[in-house]
């Protein structure tokens, strides 16, 4: 049994097809999707999915900006910003976390702030992970 | 009646205008293919979006800790027209029939004794608007140095608009641009974005389970209706842009077209006034001859 997984950005649709497994990074912890898996809505903090083949063939997609869901068809994960990490490269992901520095800087409230912060802390550990 | 080096020009002229209008029918179409294929492009994104949205909205309706993008702030005072159109003209009927629909919900909101605020996007738009309702345009938004429609200014949009609501500027916003039906019709559509509607996203069949959800629904829910008015503007950005091209390619087709009617009239009435000039210098010549 294999899982059909999508990778959709508002562009054009990334990735479509079937795999043994897929990682995602959710808002509240990661979290491996395998076939059959029971229904989830998840938000996904910025960071990468790992799309294991048939074969064990890996796949690695670095994610910002969406949610993931898994119903019986199978998962569908929307991203705003969705590259290959081979394609991924330290200068854009210094303009990423550039960008989050400023969302913090120009957050109005605290709950803006703290979410701003968040997704700073995520990509800048990505940064170091790189 | 013009001499006949008034026609000869006049030909030319409308010879080298066909020229033209061809050349744009042929860009228009090459340009419409592309756009036509980024708005399919787009399609999968916006669809799944609404498949989720309707879901959760389901499960948040009649509650009171609704967000305020879904439910509504519950006032309906100020009203704020985003009015989509294309930067250029000589594409038709295609931006005054956008101002027009937009023009028409002015003035029946404003019939009801309800406030108006118009952000226009694409300068055709703004052209057409300002002469009446400039006092109501409040924003801007010109893409004239985008060479292809990123999602990025959408989002940039959606910004605005965000900001706007969270300021209390307004209660209702509604998107105006044309949907792309084919090359030859262009629907000018008006969509309401705050409060969202969700109606209409098939739900998937679950068998019976339901979904887990993480974080809660609500805050689900907070994250993604932002989000979701970026791509609506996205997507109503797309559509345009490839109803632009069809209008503006349907359009020059029929110049195209009319400009060959009228140098074919035109070369008729050339022919004969030079025919009718030959004759009388033949008559002049012959009569001439006889009087000697």
């Amino acid at each position: 049994m294999a899982l059909h997984f999508e990778l959709v950005s508002p562009e054009r649709l990334l990735f479509s097809g079937d795999v043994a497994e897929v990682d995602i990074p959710g808002t509240e912890g990661d979290m491996g999707i395998l076939p059959g898996h029971a229904p989830v809505l998840s938000t996904l903090r910025p960071g990468v999915v790992t799309v294991t083949k048939e074969g064990g063939a890996k796949e690695r997609i670095f994610v910002r900006g969406g949610f993931a869901e898994v119903n019986p068809q199978g998962l569908t994960v929307l991203a705003e910003v969705a590259v290959p990490v081979a394609e991924l490269n330290a200068e854009r992901l210094a303009q990423e976390v550039k960008d989050a520095q400023e969302d913090v800087s120009d957050a109005q409230d605290d709950e803006t702030r703290r979410r701003a912060q968040e997704n700073l802390d995520h990509l800048q550990a990505l940064q170091s992970a790189l | 009646m013009p001499s006949l080096k008034d026609l000869r020009n006049r030909i030319t002229s409308v010879k080298s205008t066909r020229k033209i209008t061809k050349a744009m029918q042929m860009v228009a179409a090459a340009k419409l293919r592309r756009a036509q294929e980024s708005a399919l492009a787009a399609r999968p994104y916006s669809e799944r979006m609404a498949t989720v949205l309707a879901n959760l909205s389901s499960s948040m309706e009649g509650r009171d800790d609704a967000p305020q993008l879904l439910a509504g702030n519950g006032k309906d005072q100020t009203h704020l027209l985003v009015v989509c159109t294309a930067e250029r003209g000589l594409c038709g009927g295609f931006n005054s029939s956008i101002a027009r629909l937009a023009r028409e919900h002015a003035d029946r909101l404003m019939a009801q004794g309800k406030t108006v605020k118009i952000i226009t996007v694409g300068k055709k738009g703004n052209d057409i608007l300002k002469r009446l309702y400039g006092r109501f345009i409040i924003d801007t938004v010109d893409l004239r140095a985008a060479r292809t429609l990123a999602f990025s200014h959408a989002q940039a949009i959606a910004q605005k608009v965000l900001k706007l609501f969270e300021d209390g500027q307004f209660d209702v916003c509604t998107l105006f641009f044309a949907e792309f039906k084919s090359v030859i019709s262009q629907k000018p559509t008006a969509l309401q974005l705050i409060p969202a509607s969700v109606k209409g996203g098939k739900t998937p069949d679950l068998g019976g389970a339901i979904y887990d959800s993480e974080p809660d629904e609500g805050e689900i829910l907070a994250d993604l209706l932002p989000r979701n008015i970026a791509v609506q503007i996205f997507r109503a950005l797309l559509e345009n842009a490839a109803s632009e091209q069809g209008a503006r390619m349907s359009a020059m087709d029929s110049a195209t077209r009319n400009a060959g009617d009228m140098i074919n009239k035109l070369s008729i009435r050339y022919n004969r006034q030079r025919q009718a000039q030959i004759t009388k210098e033949l008559i002049e010549i012959i009569s001439g001859a006889e009087a000697l």
